[in-house]
C-alpha cells in the first residue's frame, strides 16, 4: 500500500496554507472530498493503485487551520484557491473526481479554467436547484437523519464502517467538531440553498465528464444527473441501482469499473 | 440591582396537543395552522400593556428583543416594540424607566439601519435607551434570515464596529468591510447619551463572547432557561476569565434572566403557574440543536470546548436537555423556574444574585400561554413584595454601574419615583 503523505503548499490567494494528502504510483489524479471533510476511503485508496492522487483538504477542514476559512470568503476566492493549487503541483490538465459538494467544486473548477480538467468524474455533486426537487437541507438535519438521508442500507458493513467513531471520549469530541466545522466551512459555498450560479457557468466544462448517481439519494435526488449532464457537452450519466448519496462507500464493486473504464477510454 | 421586566411576546393558545410530530416548534410549526393574526392582535396590545405596566409599577427598565418564526416569541423587529415603550412612559412621565433592547439582532440587518433605529429610541426616550447587540440564535440568523453561519460572528463584530462609529464619528467616514461598505456615513439622528448608549452583550455560554465583553469593558447578559443554578459554572468561568483579563468582580458586568411567577403561597404559585411552564419548556422551546446552532455558527474553539468538557460546563445545556419528561414540578425543584410566595421568590432571587454575582436582573413575568390578567397579577406581586427588595441588592457596596444611562444611575427607579411623588 503506498504512503500517503500531506504536502503542505503556501497558496498566495487568501494566505491560505493548503494541505494537500498525496499517495499513489502513475499520473495524476485530483480528488475533492465532500462536505463532511477529508476522507480517505477504500475508494480513494483504489485510486492510488493507478494513480498519483492529490487530495487537497478544503480551507478549515483536515490538516488546514481551522481558522483558515474565515479568509475565504466568496466561491470565487475558493475557485482560485485550487487553481493556484494546481499551479503549485504543476498540474496543467488533471483528471477530477470529486463527491457531494466536491462534485459541485470540481464543476466550478472545471468552469473556470476548462483546459485544467482532462476528465471529470463527479458523484451526486450539489450545486444546482429544481423547485420541484430541492436539495435537502443538510446542515440542518440531525445527525441520525442526516446518516438515514445519505444512504440505502444504513446496516450495511461498508456503511457502519464509514460511520465509525473514534471511542476515547477526547477523540470523539474532536471527530465531532471537526465533522460538524466541515460542514460550516463547506456550507459557507452553498448556504442556504446550493445554487450559487454553477447553471450559468457548467456550458464552460470542456472536460469529458462521467457524473454519477445513486438512484435513491434521498439529499440530492438522482433527478439532477440529466440537469448536469444536459449543460455539460460531452457528458454521460450512470444511475447505480439500491444506492443512496455515497456510491463510493455503497456500491464500490460497481463504481470502481464505472469509473476506472471511463479513466482509461 | 437593578430589575428588568423582560417580554418575548409568545403565542399564548397553541393546542394541546402541540407540537406533535413537528421537528421543532422554529421554523416548522406552519402559521397557516396554528396562527390566527385575530389573537396576535390582542397579544402585541397585551405585551405593551404588561411592560408599561412594569413602568409604572417601579422596575428600572422594560425589555424587548428580536426572534422570528416561531410561537415562542415574535417581535421581529424588536425597535418597533422599543419605539413605542419609549414613547409611552414619556408620555405618562415614567423618565425613570430605562428602555432595554436586547435588542436588534445585528448580523441579519443592516447594521447602519440598527445604528439609526437605536439613536431614534435613544432620542424618543431622553437618552434611556441601553442598546443590547446580541450575536442572535443560529435560527433567526441562519435559517429565517439566510446569513452564511459562518459569516454569524464576523457579521456580527463588523456591525458593532460600524455602530459605534456611526454613532460617535464627528466627521465624513468611509466603511470599507467585509459585510457593508458605505462610501460616505453620517448618520442622522445621533443618540442623546454620550459618547453612546451603554451596550449590553447577551450570549449563550459561549467563552468567546465572555472575551469580547471582557476586552471591551463590556457587560454580559446571559440569557439561560435553565435558572441559576445551572448557570454557576457558566457564570463563574465568566467571572474566572474577567479575572484572568485583569478585570474586577464589579456585578454590574453581568445580568442574568430569570422566569418568575409569585402568588400568595407557594402552592398557590405552583397551582397557578404550573401549566404555563410546561407550555414554555414543552411546546416553545421545542427545538433541534442544529437550529440553535448551525455547522458554522459556533467558532471552532468554543464548539472543542463544549465537546470535550460539555457536561461539565453546561450541565443542563440549552436545547440538548430533553425536557419532555420534566414536569413543572421538576423544573420549579431544579429552579428552571422561580415559583413561590413573595418571601420563597425573594431569597431565591437574592441568593441566585449573590451567588453568581449578577447586577442586573431580568425578569420574565410574562411566560407561555399566562393570560393578560394572570400576567398583571405576577406583575404587580411581583412589584409590591419582591422588586424592591431586590433593587437594594448591591447598595451597600462601592460598585458603580456603568453600564446603565447616566441620568438613571444613582437610584433605584421606585426610590427616585417615590422622591417625586
Amino acid at each position: 500500500m503506498p504512503t500517503a503523505r500531506i504536502k503542505t503548499i503556501p497558496v498566495r490567494h487568501c494566505n491560505f496554507e493548503a494541505k494537500v494528502k498525496t499517495a499513489g504510483n502513475g499520473p495524476p489524479l485530483l480528488y475533492l472530498h465532500a462536505a463532511g471533510g477529508p476522507i480517505w476511503d477504500p475508494f480513494v485508496e483504489g485510486l492510488t493503485e493507478r494513480y498519483t492522487v492529490y487530495a487537497p483538504h478544503h480551507p478549515g477542514t483536515g490538516e488546514t487551520a481551522r481558522e483558515a476559512i474565515y479568509a475565504v470568503e466568496s466561491l470565487w476566492d475558493l475557485v482560485l484557491i485550487y487553481d493556484e493549487i494546481l499551479d503549485a503541483l504543476n498540474l496543467n490538465s488533471v483528471p477530477v473526481i470529486g463527491t457531494s459538494f466536491g462534485g459541485m467544486m470540481a464543476c466550478e473548477l472545471a468552469a473556470h479554467r476548462p483546459e485544467r480538467v482532462s476528465k471529470m468524474v463527479v458523484l451526486d455533486p450539489i450545486g444546482l436547484w429544481r423547485e420541484d426537487a430541492p436539495v435537502a437541507p443538510y446542515m440542518l438535519v440531525p445527525p441520525e437523519k442526516l446518516v438515514a438521508m445519505l444512504y440505502k442500507h444504513l446496516d450495511s458493513p461498508p456503511v457502519q464502517k464509514a460511520l465509525e467513531m473514534p471511542s476515547d471520549p477526547k477523540a470523539l469530541a474532536l471527530a465531532t467538531a471537526d465533522l460538524v466545522w466541515a460542514l460550516g466551512a463547506t456550507g459557507k459555498f452553498v448556504w442556504p440553498i446550493p445554487d450559487k450560479g454553477l447553471k450559468k457557468r457548467l456550458h464552460r466544462v470542456k472536460a469529458p465528464t462521467l457524473i454519477v448517481w445513486g438512484e435513491d439519494d434521498a439529499l440530492v435526488s438522482a433527478i439532477y444527473a440529466n440537469e448536469f449532464a444536459q449543460r455539460i457537452a460531452n457528458s454521460r450519466v450512470e444511475i447505480i441501482k439500491d444506492c443512496g448519496h455515497v456510491p463510493q462507500v455503497e456500491r464500490l464493486e460497481i463504481l470502481n469499473p464505472m469509473v476506472a473504464g471511463f479513466l482509461n477510454a | 440591582m437593578k430589575v428588568t421586566m423582560f417580554h418575548f411576546m409568545p403565542y399564548r393558545d397553541l393546542p394541546e396537543e402541540f407540537p406533535g410530530s413537528l421537528p421543532s416548534a422554529w421554523v416548522d410549526a406552519p402559521w397557516w395552522e396554528y396562527g390566527d393574526a385575530n389573537k396576535v392582535t390582542d397579544y402585541y396590545n397585551w405585551s405593551i400593556d404588561e411592560l408599561m405596566l412594569a413602568a409604572k409599577l417601579g422596575f428600572d427598565a422594560v425589555g424587548t428583543n428580536e426572534h422570528h418564526q416561531n410561537p415562542y416569541g415574535f417581535m421581529c423587529n424588536p425597535n418597533l416594540f422599543g419605539a413605542i415603550l419609549a414613547r409611552m412612559t414619556r408620555e405618562q412621565g415614567l423618565d425613570q424607566v430605562a428602555i432595554l433592547q436586547l435588542g436588534a439582532t445585528i448580523s441579519s440587518s443592516p447594521p447602519i439601519r440598527l445604528a439609526e433605529e437605536y439613536a431614534v429610541i435613544d432620542c424618543l426616550s431622553g437618552g434611556r435607551l441601553i442598546a443590547g447587540l446580541p450575536t442572535g440564535l443560529g435560527t433567526d440568523v441562519s435559517i429565517s434570515n439566510g446569513i452564511t453561519p459562518m459569516e454569524h460572528r464576523e457579521r456580527w463584530r463588523e456591525g458593532i464596529e460600524l455602530m459605534l462609529k456611526a454613532w460617535t464619528a464627528k466627521e465624513f467616514f468611509a466603511w470599507n468591510g467585509k459585510y457593508t461598505q458605505l462610501a460616505r456615513v453620517n448618520l442622522w439622528p445621533r443618540p442623546v447619551q454620550e459618547p453612546h448608549p451603554p451596550v449590553l452583550i447577551p450570549g449563550a455560554a459561549s467563552s468567546s463572547t465572555w472575551d469580547f465583553c471582557h476586552d471591551r469593558d463590556y457587560p454580559y447578559a446571559y440569557l439561560s432557561y435553565f435558572g441559576g443554578k445551572s448557570a454557576h459554572n457558566v457564570m463563574d468561568r465568566f467571572w474566572e476569565r474577567a479575572a484572568a483579563k485583569g478585570k474586577d468582580a464589579n456585578p454590574y458586568r453581568a445580568s442574568f434572566l430569570q422566569i418568575v411567577g409569585v402568588a400568595e403561597t407557594d402552592r398557590k404559585a405552583e397551582e397557578l403557574y404550573s401549566k404555563h411552564i410546561e407550555y414554555f419548556y414543552h411546546k416553545l422551546l421545542h427545538m433541534p440543536l442544529g437550529y440553535i446552532s448551525p455547522p458554522g455558527n459556533t467558532d471552532y474553539r468554543s464548539m472543542l470546548n463544549v465537546f470535550i468538557s460539555g457536561k461539565n460546563l453546561l450541565q443542563i445545556s440549552d436545547f440538548t436537555t430533553d425536557l419532555k419528561p420534566l414536569k413543572a414540578k421538576d423544573m420549579i425543584e431544579k429552579e428552571f423556574v422561580v415559583i413561590g410566595s413573595p418571601a420563597t421568590v425573594r431569597d431565591k432571587l437574592e441568593a441566585m444574585a449573590k451567588r453568581i454575582n449578577v447586577g442586573h436582573l431580568m425578569v420574565v413575568l410574562q411566560f407561555g400561554s399566562m393570560s393578560n390578567e394572570l400576567t398583571r397579577k405576577n406583575i404587580e406581586l411581583f412589584a409590591r413584595d419582591v422588586l424592591p427588595h431586590l433593587q437594594k441588592l448591591w447598595e451597600d457596596q462601592n460598585w458603580e454601574n456603568h453600564w446603565w444611562p447616566k441620568k438613571l444611575r444613582n437610584r433605584p427607579a421606585r426610590q427616585r419615583e417615590m422622591a417625586t411623588a
